[in-house]
């Protein structure tokens, strides 16, 4: 079947609208489907969450001030359009710049925004470095001697002594 | 060809079929999706971008001790019968390995493994912390990734959002980046085709299956790989224990069809189990579909107590030893499409001819 529009390449999309209670079938090739704005289904659906990112697109523009087209993220430069293709986001910064359709997705994806589990504790932050550094060499040793490592459970065991 | 003698049990040690319920649970896996602060993800960054960040977590796993001894494959480097034969073993996702349909592996792909525990590096995200145990041993395959987690964290930045928790590159991992995964084998519930409403039900509780291969791979011999949909919104224990929880109900329904059938049909249950050994023990030639089904049918013999000599392990082996990489190395060389299954067929023949002559 050729396309609908150019007649000239193969149609490999269907596109279904209803339009004042007419259905109507339109079959396009990829260029001309493109051209229409309708995504092909291998650009989207390559990721598991390319149907839902392509499927919550339209409602989130209603519900949430979607950063306007154009709009970057800082670090890396990524779109969130560059997102809602490929399904993985350019870097930690991301999280930030698109913060707000970010939010509506994870409510939606995981039910929840608020981590709940293990908080990591960032370097440098921890007060007391001589304190902190003890307890983790104390642990070191526990591991070292409970998978039989020896010879570094002594090598630990010396420099904690040191430290005390 | 890769030398896997350098691993403990050649990386396969969650086959021995000495953990918990390992007469269902093949093994249970446990991955940390981690990302080191103020580096863009990998879809964004460069080959020398990669390269630092191998080295950067490689200089803080030497410094940990349950990484200290780790062997390191770099995937970018080997073959492409070496990187399957590691994806083979479960050690390396099929991203990693490069076995997507685009067959290309990323610069920098490595794995950092010690023991039952490793590192993917610059796989979807910079770190995939993962470890693998034999049977149903949740809290403590977690346990052990977490204590390596916390040794690469004191090491390494990682970046981490006071509201979102561990930032990911896909948001379907953020918060605790934890997916805990059971691979179990569902004969029973399949023959009484009970088995979907039970995955439905699974689904509504939050809980997703894939196939014997994780993401993207098919439903193959009745093994079920059953995880955490969700990772954010749960603490990393609530998340076990639900998924825990559910996978014991899960193991109590097979175990029930398993009784219904011996119940209701006896005969037809041995024929079938016996007809799968036969078919192993004889057959000259077997596709892998075909091999799968066939030791799913031994594996439920076995379980309910209907084939007496054959170990558990023996058949978990045959599972990973049975795949094409695996053949490739064991003869040497490089089977075709057509003699593949012919080899298969004659591996088969050999290892359950010494497990029988083995026990007399």
């Amino acid at each position: 079947m050729s396309c609908d529009q150019c007649h000239e390449r193969e149609a490999v999309i269907h596109l279904t609208q209803i339009v004042n209670e007419q259905v109507t079938t339109l079959h396009l090739c990829e260029r001309c489907a493109a051209e229409k704005g309708v995504e092909s289904p291998s650009g989207v659906a390559k990721t598991p969450l390319g149907s839902f990112l392509a499927a919550m697109g339209n409602n989130l523009t209603e519900t949430e001030p979607a950063p306007r087209t154009g709009d970057t993220c800082v670090r890396c430069g990524g779109s969130f359009q560059d997102f809602r293709e490929s399904g993985r986001l350019g870097c930690p910064e991301c999280y930030r710049s698109f913060e707000a359709p970010l939010r509506e997705l994870l409510r939606r994806l995981q039910g929840s925004t608020h981590h709940v589990g293990e908080r990591y504790a960032e370097q440098g932050a921890q007060p007391g470095d001589g304190q902190v550094r003890t307890a983790e060499l104390r642990e070191q040793l526990r591991l070292a001697v409970e998978t039989e490592n020896f010879e570094l459970a002594a090598e630990l065991r010396d420099r904690l002594r040191v430290m005390e | 060809m890769i030398d896997l003698s350098l691993l403990t049990d050649g990386g396969v040690g969650w086959l021995d079929a000495s953990g918990p319920s390992s007469h269902l649970v093949l093994s249970t896996r446990i991955r940390l999706a981690r990302n080191l602060a103020g580096r863009v993800f990998q879809g964004r960054n460069s080959e020398t971008e990669r390269e630092d960040i191998l080295s950067t977590v490689e200089h803080a796993a030497r410094e940990s001790v349950l990484l200290r001894r780790a062997t390191k494959f770099r995937l970018d480097r080997l073959e492409p019968t070496d990187r399957q034969l590691l994806h083979e073993r479960h050690l390396v996702s099929k991203e990693l390995a490069g076995l997507d349909s685009d067959g290309r592996v990323r610069s920098g792909a490595s794995l950092l493994i010690q023991d039952r525990i490793g590192v993917m590096l610059n796989e979807e995200d910079h770190l995939r912390i993962q470890g693998l145990h034999s049977g149903f041993a949740l809290e403590a395959a977690y346990a052990e990734v977490d204590r390596l987690d916390a040794e690469l964290g004191q090491r390494l930045a990682f970046a981490f959002h006071p509201e979102f928790g561990y930032l990911t590159s896909c948001p379907t991992n953020v918060g605790t980046g934890l997916r805990a995964s059971v691979l179990i084998h569902l004969p029973g519930l399949v023959l009484t085709k009970e088995i979907s409403k039970v995955l439905q039900g699974l689904a509504q509780v939050g809980l997703t299956f894939r196939g014997l291969y994780g993401e993207g791979s098919e439903v193959v011999g009745n093994f079920f790989q059953l995880s955490n949909q969700t990772t954010l919104g749960s603490s990393e224990h609530e998340l076990l224990d639900h998924l825990g929880k559910m996978v014991r109900q899960v193991m109590d329904y097979e175990e029930q069809a398993r009784q219904v059938l011996l119940r209701d049909a006896p005969a037809i249950i041995e024929d079938k189990v016996w007809r799968a050994y036969g078919l192993l023990r004889y057959a000259r030639a077997l596709s892998f579909e075909e091999a799968m089904n066939l030791l799913s049918g031994v594996r439920l013999g076995v379980g309910v107590g209907l084939i007496p000599d054959v170990a558990m392990y023996t058949l978990n082996k045959l599972l990973v030893y049975t795949q094409p990489a695996h053949l490739a190395v064991a003869e040497g060389v490089e089977p075709t499409e057509a003699d593949l299954p012919i080899r298969r067929a004659r591996f088969v023949r050999k290892v359950l001819e010494s497990e029988v002559g083995r026990r007399g």
